[in-house]
C-alpha cells in the first residue's frame, strides 16, 4: 500500500469503501448491504433531481424496485437533458475485440488518466460494473454500431490502447439518454414515478442533519413549493457554465449541488475542469457557447500547424516539410489519441506562440486528408458524416476539403459534491450521481467515460447503496412539508427571488456570466498561476459586488421569466467560481487538468507532489463564500503504482 | 474575414401566457456579424431590450447544436427557419440577406399550447412515449450484449429512425398538425431491433392510439418530412400504419379467441 502522507482524512470525509481485495470490494459491500424488502419499498419516497443519464437511469431503476420516486427537471421533457449532447461513446471493459481489454485495464487507465487523485475502490467498481451498462443498454434498444456480422463495434479514445469505446454514430449520449429516458418513461407510465418538468430545485432542506426534501420554483409559474422524502438524488450535471464559454447546453447550471453545498454538503476540488481539445474557435463576440467537435475524430484526423511564424497560404498548400504534426512529435506513442488535458496544453502553447490558424489565429488543424487517401471518403463519411455536416454548418467550411480548425474548450468538470463509496454527500440521504458528484476521474477524465459513470451511478450503484441507507428508516416517521423548516427555507428563496428583481440596476444577468466567465478561464483555466489565481479571488468578489447592486431583471417573479432564472443561475456561479480560484491556489501541484504553471518540468509536463497533495481537497461552506473551510480525504492506493504520466 | 449583415427588420410574436391574445411586434436589427447564429441573434436583441427596461423575449433553446430538441421557431413560415435538415440554432445568419424582413412565430398546433411568447408545451409527446415507446427490460436482466446480434442494415435503419429529437418540427409544418413522423420514427425505431419484437404490436396500437388523443390525422402531406431536422424519412409512418394494422388484427383475433 502506498501511503504518503501522515495528515489524518477528517472525520467527515470516511470514504467507506469496504474492505477485502480490489476485485472483491463491491462483492463484499453487496453481500453485507440492508436490503428493504420488495413490499416496504412503497414506503420510501425517493426524490431524484435531475433526469439527464444519471438521474433517468436511477428514477427508472429506483421505480421498477418499488421505490417511490419523484423525478424533477428543468426541462420541458426529461429528454432534453445534456447528455443528449454526448457524441463520441461509451467506455465498457468487454473486451469484444480480444485485444487485451479488461477490468483492470480499465481500472488503471482511468486511475492514470486521472493523474493518481482518484478513489481506487469506486474506480475499479466503475469498471466492474461498465460491462453492465452495455448489456443493459442493448436490451433497452439503443441501436450502437454493429459490424456486419451484427455483433457490437468498438473504436479507441483518447488516453486508451484498446478500442473499448461503444458508439451509436456521432449521437452516442443522445442514444443512450434516450434509452434510459424510455425506461423512465415507462415507470412515468405506470405510476411509479412522478414528473416534476420545468421544476427548478431552489434549495434543499436538512431536518436534524439529515436531507429531508427539497424546494423547487415551478418555472411556469414562479411558484416555490416544498417536497419531502426518505433520500434526496443530486443527478444535476456539472458546472463547467461557470466559464461562460463552454461546450455545455445553455442551461446546465450549477445551482443544485451549491444549495447543497450551502446546506453542508462538502465540495470536492472544484479546480478540477477538464479542457476539451477538439472544439470549434471562438469566431465573434457574440458566440453563447462553444461546439465540440468529438475526440473520436483524433482516431483518424492529424493535428498540425504550420512551421512558419508568417504562413499565409492555404492548409492543402502547405508542404509537409512545413506543418508541425506537434502531438505525433511530442507524444509518439499515442500520437493524436494523447489524453485530453496533455492535447489541449500542447495546442495552446502553439497559438500562444502565433502558430495558430484561421482568419483570428486562435486554432489548430485537424486534418482528414490521410485518412481520405487511406480509407477512401465513403469509409471516412461513414465514420464521422454527421459531425463533418455539423463543422460545415458552423464553420462555413467544408472539412472534406480544407483541415477542420480547433482549439481547447472548456467541457467537463471532474470536481463536484463530495460522496462517499455509497454516492452520499456529508449530508445524510443526500446523494449524488453523474457530473455533479466528484467521484471517479481524479484531475482528467477520460474520453467516453462519463456516459460511463453517469449510467453506473444510476443503474448499478444507487439502488444497492440507497436501499442500505433506507433499510434503518423503515417505519420511522420523517419530517414532511408542514415542518417549520419547509416554510423557512421557502421564504428564504422567495426573498432570494425578489432581491434580484429588487435591484433594479443597469446589467443584465448574461453581461455578469460573460465577464465573470472571463475572468475564471483567464486566470483558472487550462493554466494557472499563484499570481492569476491570487488577482481573481479580489476581481471576481469586486465584480459580484457589483452584481448585487447592478443587475437588471426585467419582468416579474410571476410566470415564467427566463432572466430572472438566470441570475439565480449566476449568483451561484459566482459563489462557486471563488472556491475554484481559492482550490486552485491552494493546490500547489500540477495533476491533470489542474496545471499550475509553477509546478512543471523543463518539457511542460506536469508534477504532481505525492507527498502534499495525494489527498482530495473537500471544502466546507461557513456562510461567506471568501472563507470556506478546506478539508482533506487522503488517497491511498493498494494496487496502483503512483507514478509519472507518460504518454510517449 | 467576418461580415454582416445589416438592417433586418424582425417581427416577432409576443404573447403574454396561454390566454393572451398577442401580437407581432418590430424590432430592427442594424448590424449582425454573419458568423452569429440565429439564437445569438435573439440574444442580442433581448439584451437590448432589458438595456430598454422591457421583458426579454421568451423562447426554447438549450443545446445550441442540434440535437436536444429544444429550440422552436416558425422563420418565415419554415419550421426551423431556410436551412434544410437543421434545427433553428444550428440556423447562422450567413442565411439573411441585408435588408432582409424575418417573422418569428413560435409552433402552431392544438396540441402544443403557446405557454409565452415562442415558447409552447411539447408535453404530448412524453405522453406518447409514456404509453409504449419503451422495450421493457428492467435494470439487471439483461443478457450479454452480443448474445443478440442485430444486422448492420437493421442496426441502420433503426438508427435512422431513432435519431429523432423530438422537437415537434413535423407537427407545426403539418397542416393538420398530425404527429404521425414522430411517433413513426419511435415505432420504426424499436419495432426494427430484434429487441422490440416482443412488445411489437402491443407498442403500436398504444402510440398511435394515444397520439390520436392529441393530434389531428395524417393526410399524406410529406410537409412533416421535408421540415424535420434529421430529414427522418417518411418510411416511419408507412411501417407505423402497417404495424398499427396488424396489431389491430391480432389483437382481435385474441378477443375473439376468449
Ligand atoms: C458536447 C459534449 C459531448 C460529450 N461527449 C461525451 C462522450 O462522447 N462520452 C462521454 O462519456 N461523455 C461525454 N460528455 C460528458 C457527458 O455528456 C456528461 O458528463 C454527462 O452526460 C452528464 O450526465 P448527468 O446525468 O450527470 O447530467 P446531465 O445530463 O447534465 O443532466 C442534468 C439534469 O439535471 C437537471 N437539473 C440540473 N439542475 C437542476 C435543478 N436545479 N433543478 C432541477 N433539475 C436540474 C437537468 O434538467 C438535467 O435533467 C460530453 C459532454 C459534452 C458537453
Ligand atoms: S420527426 Fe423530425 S421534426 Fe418530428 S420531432 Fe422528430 S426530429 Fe423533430
Ligand atoms: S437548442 Fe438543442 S436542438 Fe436547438
Amino acid at each position: 500500500m502506498t501511503m504518503l502522507q501522515d495528515r489524518p482524512t477528517d472525520t467527515k470525509l470516511i470514504s467507506k469503501v469496504p474492505d477485502g481485495a480490489l476485485a472483491d470490494k463491491w462483492d463484499n459491500f453487496k453481500a453485507n448491504a440492508k436490503l428493504v424488502n420488495p413490499s416496504n419499498k412503497r414506503k420510501f419516497k425517493i426524490i431524484v433531481v435531475g433526469t439527464g443519464l444519471a438521474g433517468a437511469s436511477a428514477a427508472a431503476s429506483l421505480a421498477e424496485l418499488g421505490y417511490r420516486v419523484d423525478a424533477f427537471t428543468f426541462h420541458d421533457s426529461p429528454r432534453r437533458a445534456h447528455s443528449i449532447a454526448a457524441q463520441g461513446g461509451i467506455n465498457a471493459a468487454k473486451n469484444y475485440q480480444g485485444d487485451g481489454d479488461s477490468v483492470s485495464r480499465l481500472f488503471t487507465d482511468t486511475i492514470k488518466g486521472g493523474d493518481f487523485r482518484s478513489r481506487e475502490g469506486n474506480v475499479y467498481r466503475l469498471a466492474q460494473v461498465s460491462v453492465n451498462i452495455i448489456d443493459q443498454m442493448v436490451a433497452q434498444g439503443v441501436p450502437f454500431a454493429r459490424e456486419y456480422g451484427g455483433l457490437l463495434d468498438n473504436r479507441s479514445f483518447g488516453g486508451a490502447q484498446v478500442s473499448r469505446t461503444f458508439y451509436a454514430r456521432g449521437q452516442t449520449g443522445q442514444q443512450l439518454l434516450l434509452g434510459a429516458y424510455q425506461q423512465l418513461s415507462r415507470q412515468i407510465g405506470l405510476g411509479g414515478v412522478r414528473l416534476f418538468n420545468r421544476c427548478e430545485l431552489v434549495d434543499i432542506v436538512v431536518i436534524d442533519g439529515r436531507a429531508a426534501g427539497i424546494v423547487t420554483r415551478d418555472l411556469l409559474t414562479g411558484e416555490l413549493t416544498s417536497h419531502a422524502a426518505h433520500a434526496v438524488v443530486l443527478a444535476t450535471g456539472g458546472y463547467g457554465n461557470a466559464y461562460y464559454l463552454s461546450t455545455n447546453a445553455m442551461n446546465c447550471n450549477v445551482t443544485a449541488a451549491w444549495r447543497a453545498h450551502q446546506r453542508g454538503a462538502y465540495f470536492a476540488n472544484p479546480c478540477y475542469t477538464q479542457i476539451h481539445p477538439t472544439c470549434i474557435p471562438q469566431a465573434d463576440e457574440t458566440q453563447s457557447k462553444l461546439t465540440l467537435m468529438s475526440e473520436s475524430l483524433r482516431n483518424d484526423g492529424r493535428v498540425w500547424v504550420p512551421k512558419n511564424f508568417d504562413e499565409n497560404r492555404a492548409a492543402h498548400e502547405i508542404p509537409e516539410q512545413d506543418r508541425d504534426y506537434f502531438l505525433e512529435r511530442l507524444y509518439p506513442a499515442y500520437g493524436n489519441l494523447a489524453p485530453r488535458d496533455i492535447s489541449s496544453r500542447a495546442a495552446k502553447r502553439l497559438v500562444d506562440k502565433g502558430l495558430g490558424v484561421g482568419p483570428l489565429k486562435n486554432g489548430v488543424y485537424l486534418d482528414f486528408a490521410e485518412a481520405i487517401g487511406r480509407l477512401g471518403r465513403p469509409v471516412v463519411e461513414e465514420r464521422y458524416g454527421n459531425l463533418f455536416e455539423m463543422y460545415e454548418r458552423i464553420a462555413g467550411e467544408n472539412p472534406y476539403d480544407q483541415p477542420m480548425r480547433i482549439y481547447p474548450a472548456t467541457h467537463y468538470t471532474m470536481g463536484g459534491l463530495w460522496v462517499d463509496y455509497e454516492l452520499q454527500t456529508t449530508i445524510p440521504g443526500l446523494y449524488a450521481a453523474g457530473e455533479a458528484n466528484f467521484s471517479d476521474h481524479g484531475t482528467n477524465r477520460l474520453g467516453a467515460s462519463a456516459l460511463m459513470q453517469g449510467l453506473a451511478d444510476g443503474y448499478f450503484v444507487l439502488p444497492y447503496t440507497i436501499s442500505n441507507g433506507l433499510a434503518p428508516l423503515l417505519n420511522k416517521t420523517v419530517p414532511g412539508t408542514d415542518h417549520p423548516e419547509f416554510k423557512r427555507v421557502e421564504t428564504e428563496a422567495k426573498v432570494r427571488f425578489q432581491g434580484y428583481l429588487n435591484v433594479k440596476g443597469t446589467r443584465s444577468p448574461d453581461y455578469f456570466h460573460r465577464e465573470l466567465g472571463k475572468l475564471i478561464w483567464d486566470y483558472c483555466g487550462m493554466e494557472r498561476d499563484r499570481n492569476g489565481l491570487e488577482k481573481a479571488l479580489t476581481e471576481i468578489p469586486a465584480l459580484y459586488s457589483e452584481f448585487k447592486t447592478d443587475l437588471r431583471v426585467t419582468g416579474t417573479g410571476e410566470g415564467i421569466n427566463q432572466t430572472l432564472e438566470k441570475a439565480g443561475r449566476v449568483d451561484d456561479f459566482f459563489q462557486l467560481g471563488t472556491l475554484m480560484c481559492k482550490d486552485a491556489l491552494t493546490r500547489e501541484e500540477s495533476a491533470g487538468g489542474h496545471f499550475r504553471v509553477e509546478y512543471q518540468t523543463e518539457e511542460g509536463e506536469a508534477v504532481r507532489d505525492d507527498e502534499n497533495f495525494c489527498h482530495v481537497a473537500a471544502w466546507e461552506w461557513t456562510g461567506d463564500e471568501n472563507n470556506a473551510t478546506r478539508h482533506e480525504e487522503q488517497l491511498t492506493f493498494e494496487t496502483a503504482q503512483l507514478a509519472t504520466r507518460s504518454y510517449k | 474575414m467576418t461580415h454582416s449583415v445589416s438592417n433586418l427588420t424582425l417581427k416577432v410574436w409576443r404573447q403574454n401566457g396561454p390566454a393572451d391574445k398577442g401580437q407581432f411586434e418590430t424590432h430592427v436589427i442594424e448590424s449582425i456579424t454573419d458568423e452569429a447564429s440565429f439564437l445569438e441573434m435573439l440574444d442580442v436583441l433581448n439584451e437590448r431590450l432589458i438595456g430598454e427596461n422591457k421583458e426579454a423575449i421568451v423562447f426554447d433553446h438549450d443545446c445550441r447544436e442540434g440535437i436536444c430538441g429544444t429550440c422552436s421557431l416558425m422563420i418565415n413560415g419554415q419550421a426551423h427557419g431556410p436551412q434544410r435538415g437543421s434545427t433553428t440554432c444550428q440556423l447562422h445568419m450567413r442565411s439573411f440577406k441585408d435588408d432582409d424582413t424575418i417573422v418569428i412565430e413560435p409552433w402552431r398546433a392544438n396540441a402544443f399550447p403557446i405557454i409565452k411568447d415562442l415558447m409552447v408545451d411539447r408535453a404530448a409527446f412524453d405522453r406518447i412515449v409514456e404509453s409504449g415507446g419503451f422495450i421493457t427490460s428492467p435494470t439487471g436482466g439483461a443478457p450479454d450484449a452480443n448474445l443478440i446480434p442485430v444486422p448492420k442494415p437493421v442496426a441502420d435503419a433503426a438508427m435512422d429512425a431513432a435519431a429523432c429529437i423530438g422537437c415537434g418540427a413535423c407537427v407545426a409544418a403539418c397542416p393538420n398538425s398530425a404527429a404521425n413522423l414522430f411517433v413513426g420514427a419511435k415505432i420504426t425505431h424499436l419495432n426494427l431491433l430484434p429487441q422490440g419484437q416482443a412488445e411489437r404490436y402491443k407498442r403500436a396500437e398504444a402510440m398511435v392510439d394515444k397520439m390520436d388523443e392529441h393530434f389531428g390525422s395524417c393526410t399524406n402531406h410529406g410537409e412533416c418530412s421535408a421540415a424535420c431536422p434529421k430529414e427522418i424519412s417518411l418510411d416511419v409512418i408507412a411501417l407505423m400504419n402497417k404495424d398499427y394494422r396488424s396489431a389491430k388484427f391480432k389483437n382481435r383475433k385474441q378477443l375473439s379467441r376468449k
